[in-house]
C-alpha cells in the first residue's frame, strides 16, 4: 500500500516536466564544478608530489562536489517536496486517500518514499561523474561511498522538512518557502563564530556539523542518528498534522 | 440482517458553529437514500465523515458493521466515495488513474485488469481510458469519479453530486446506473436536484441546519393519501359559509372563486358533497404533496432552526405533522 502511493508520487514528478528540470539543471551545473574541480587538481598535481600525505583525487575531486551538490540541492529540495500534500489539499484528491483503506501515516510516508526514490535517482547521476575518473585514476571508493551516504542523508532530512511544511498549508509557495527558510536557517547556525556554550548547542543542531564529518569519511553513529531522529521527527510531525487537520478542518 | 450504514447521533462542531447535530439514521442493502438539503445544511459535512475524511465531534458511525472510528481500515475498504469535487490526479490517464485507486482500495494484482475495465465500461469510458484526465470535459472527469468510487463493488457507495456538468443524455445514463448499481449495493446520494431523487431513490432524507428533519420512503411520499384539495366554484360564496360547513376541518381562501380545503372525505365523497350543494364547482384538484413542496415547507419555514435542544422525539413529531398536515 505505502509503495503504490511511493510509486504514484515518483511517476507523477516525471509526468510534469519540474522533475526533468530539476535534473538537467543540477546536472549541469554539477558537471561544471566537477569540470573545474578536476581542472584545478591536473594544475597542482606536480606539486601534490612533493608533499607527503598530500589528498588524493577523492579529496580534490570528489569531495567538493558533493559539498557543491548539498548547498544548490538545499534550494532544489523544497521545490520538490512543496507540492507534496499542499497540492493534494488544495486539489482536493487528499479526500481520495483518507476514504482509501490507507493510515494517514501510510500515506505521508508513501509520499515521502516517492520523494526518496527520485533522490536516490538524482544522487545516481550525481555520482556517476567522480565515478568516471576510475577510467584513469584509483579512487578512494569507501570515501565516495561515505560522502554519498552523507549526501543522501541530508537530502532526505531536507525532504522531510519539506513534507513536514507541505502538510501546513495548501500553498505550495508557502510550503517552499517555509521549508527553504527552515533549511537555511539550519545550515547557518554553525556559522556563529563565539565559542560559548550556546553557540557548541547551535553548532551541533546544525545540519552542517553533521554532514561534514561524512564528507571527510568519518563514519559517527551520532551524525547518522542526528538525521535519522531529524527525519522521523518531521515526518512524525507531519502524520500529526494531518491527523489534527481531519479533527479541525 | 444488519444495515449497511448505521449513524448514531452523529454531531460536528467547527468552532461554535454546529454544522451537522444529532444525526441518526441507517441504510439497507438494496437501498438508494436520497440525502437532501438546501446550501450548507451539512450534507457535504455528513458525507466527509461518512467517508473518512472529517472525524465527528461526537457520534458513532459503522459502516458494513464495522466501526468506523475503532477500525478505519476495515470500515473504508467497504466503502466507495465520490466527494463534491472528484478527486482525480490530472496529470494520469483515466486507466492509470484507476488503477493506482483499484491498489488503493486492496484490489489484487490479478484481477486489477478486469476490475478497471468493468468500471470503464459501466462509466461508458472506453474511448478516453488512454487520455489524460485533465484533457477530459466536465462531464467525463466527473463519470471518472463515480467509476473511481465503484470501481472495488464496496457494500456502500457515498455520491455527493454525482450528475453535475454532465449533459442530459449523461444524466440519464449516470441515474440508470445508479439504479442497477442500488441493486446490489447501498447508495446514499447526495444532492440538491429534487427530480432526480424522485426519480432514482428509494428512500429520503432532508437535512436543514444540521438536523434531519424530514425521512420516508419514496413510496410513501408518492403514494400518500392527499388531504387538502383546490377547489375552484363558479358562485361567489363568501368564506364563512364554507368554514361553517362541517365537512370540512378548515378552509383557506385564496381568491374570490379559488380555496384549499381540508377535509376527512375522500376525493369521490367531496366532489359528491359539492356538486349537491349547487355551489358551480368549475375545477377540483386534490393537492400534490410533492417532495418539492415538502422540501420547501421544511428547509424555509422555522422548523428546524432553533432546535439545540430537540432530541429524537420532536424529529418525529415534527416528521409526522409534516406528514399529516
Amino acid at each position: 500500500m505505502i509503495l503504490s502511493i511511493a510509486k504514484r508520487e515518483f511517476y507523477s514528478m516525471f509526468y510534469s516536466p519540474l522533475a526533468w528540470v530539476i535534473l538537467a539543471v543540477i546536472q549541469v551545473i554539477l558537471a561544471w564544478s566537477f569540470f573545474t574541480s578536476v581542472d584545478y587538481f591536473f594544475s597542482i598535481q606536480s606539486e601534490l608530489t612533493t608533499i607527503k600525505n598530500a589528498p588524493g583525487v577523492t579529496d580534490l575531486v570528489a569531495t567538493p562536489l558533493f559539498e557543491v551538490a548539498s548547498i544548490i540541492l538545499l534550494m532544489v529540495i523544497p521545490l520538490l517536496t512543496m507540492r507534496l500534500i499542499s497540492e493534494e489539499k488544495r486539489n482536493r484528491t487528499i479526500s481520495l486517500l483518507l476514504s482509501s483503506p490507507v493510515s494517514i501515516s501510510e500515506i505521508v510516508i508513501g509520499k515521502y518514499l516517492g520523494l526518496l526514490f527520485f533522490i536516490i535517482t538524482m544522487l545516481l547521476l550525481i555520482t556517476l561523474m567522480p565515478l568516471s575518473l576510475s577510467i584513469g585514476t584509483e579512487l578512494d571508493l569507501s570515501k565516495i561511498f561515505s560522502g554519498v551516504l552523507g549526501l543522501f542523508l541530508m537530502l532526505a532530512a531536507f525532504s522531510a522538512a519539506g513534507v513536514y511544511m507541505s502538510s501546513l498549508t495548501d500553498n505550495p509557495m508557502i510550503a517552499a518557502i517555509s521549508t527553504f527558510g527552515l533549511l537555511l536557517f539550519l545550515w547557518l547556525l554553525n556559522n556563529s563564530t563565539a565559542a560559548d556554550a550556546d553557540s557548541n548547542v547551535l553548532n551541533y543542531l546544525s545540519l552542517h556539523t553533521h554532514f561534514a564529518p561524512l564528507l571527510r569519511g568519518i563514519f559517527n553513529t551520532s551524525d547518522i542518528a542526528y538525521f535519522l531522529l531529524f527525519i522521523a521527527g518531521f515526518i512524525v510531525l507531519a502524520i500529526r498534522q494531518l491527523e489534527t487537520q481531519r479533527l479541525q478542518s | 440482517m444488519s444495515s449497511l450504514i448505521s449513524v448514531n447521533n452523529l454531531t460536528r462542531h467547527y468552532g461554535d458553529f454546529c454544522a451537522v447535530n444529532n444525526v441518526s439514521f441507517e441504510l439497507a442493502a438494496g437501498d438508494i437514500l436520497g440525502f437532501l438539503g438546501p446550501n450548507g445544511a451539512g450534507k457535504s459535512s455528513t458525507m466527509q465523515m461518512l467517508s473518512g475524511n472529517l472525524a465527528p465531534t461526537f457520534g458513532e458511525i459503522s459502516i458494513n458493521g464495522i466501526d468506523l472510528l475503532e477500525h478505519p481500515k476495515a470500515a473504508k475498504a467497504c466503502l466507495g466515495y465520490l466527494p463534491e469535487n472528484p478527486p482525480l490526479y490530472k496529470e494520469m490517464t483515466v486507466t492509470e488513474y484507476l488503477q493506482f485507486c483499484a491498489r488503493l482500495h486492496l484490489v489484487s494484482k490479478s484481477q486489477l485488469a478486469s476490475v478497471c475495465d468493468f468500471a470503464i465500461e459501466r462509466c461508458g469510458l472506453g474511448d478516453v481510458r488512454q487520455r489524460l484526465i485533465r484533457n477530459l470535459s466536465k462531464g467525463f472527469q466527473q463519470r471518472v469519479g463515480i467509476a473511481q468510487a465503484i470501481l472495488h463493488s464496496p457494500p456502500v457507495i457515498i455520491l455527493d453530486e454525482p450528475t453535475v456538468g454532465l449533459d442530459p443524455i449523461q444524466i440519464l445514463e449516470i441515474r440508470q446506473l445508479i439504479k442497477t448499481l442500488g441493486e446490489t449495493h447501498g447508495i446514499i446520494l447526495c444532492t440538491h436536484i429534487l427530480p432526480e431523487v424522485q426519480a432514482v431513490c428509494s428512500r429520503v432524507q432532508i437535512i436543514n441546519h444540521g438536523s434531519l428533519v424530514y425521512s420516508a420512503s419514496i413510496d410513501e411520499l408518492l403514494n400518500r393519501q392527499s388531504t387538502q384539495y383546490e377547489i375552484s366554484l363558479a358562485s361567489s360564496i363568501d368564506i364563512e359559509t364554507l368554514a361553517d360547513d362541517k365537512v370540512f376541518s378548515a378552509i383557506a381562501q385564496i381568491d374570490e372563486h379559488n380555496f384549499i380545503a381540508d377535509t376527512e372525505l375522500s376525493a369521490e365523497q367531496l366532489s359528491e358533497y359539492i356538486v349537491q350543494q349547487q355551489w358551480g364547482l368549475t375545477r377540483f384538484a386534490p393537492r400534490q404533496t410533492s417532495l418539492e413542496q415538502i422540501f420547501i415547507d421544511l428547509t424555509t419555514g422555522d422548523i428546524g432552526i432553533d432546535d439545540e435542544s430537540m432530541d429524537d422525539q420532536s424529529i418525529d413529531d415534527k416528521t409526522t405533522s409534516v406528514k399529516t398536515s
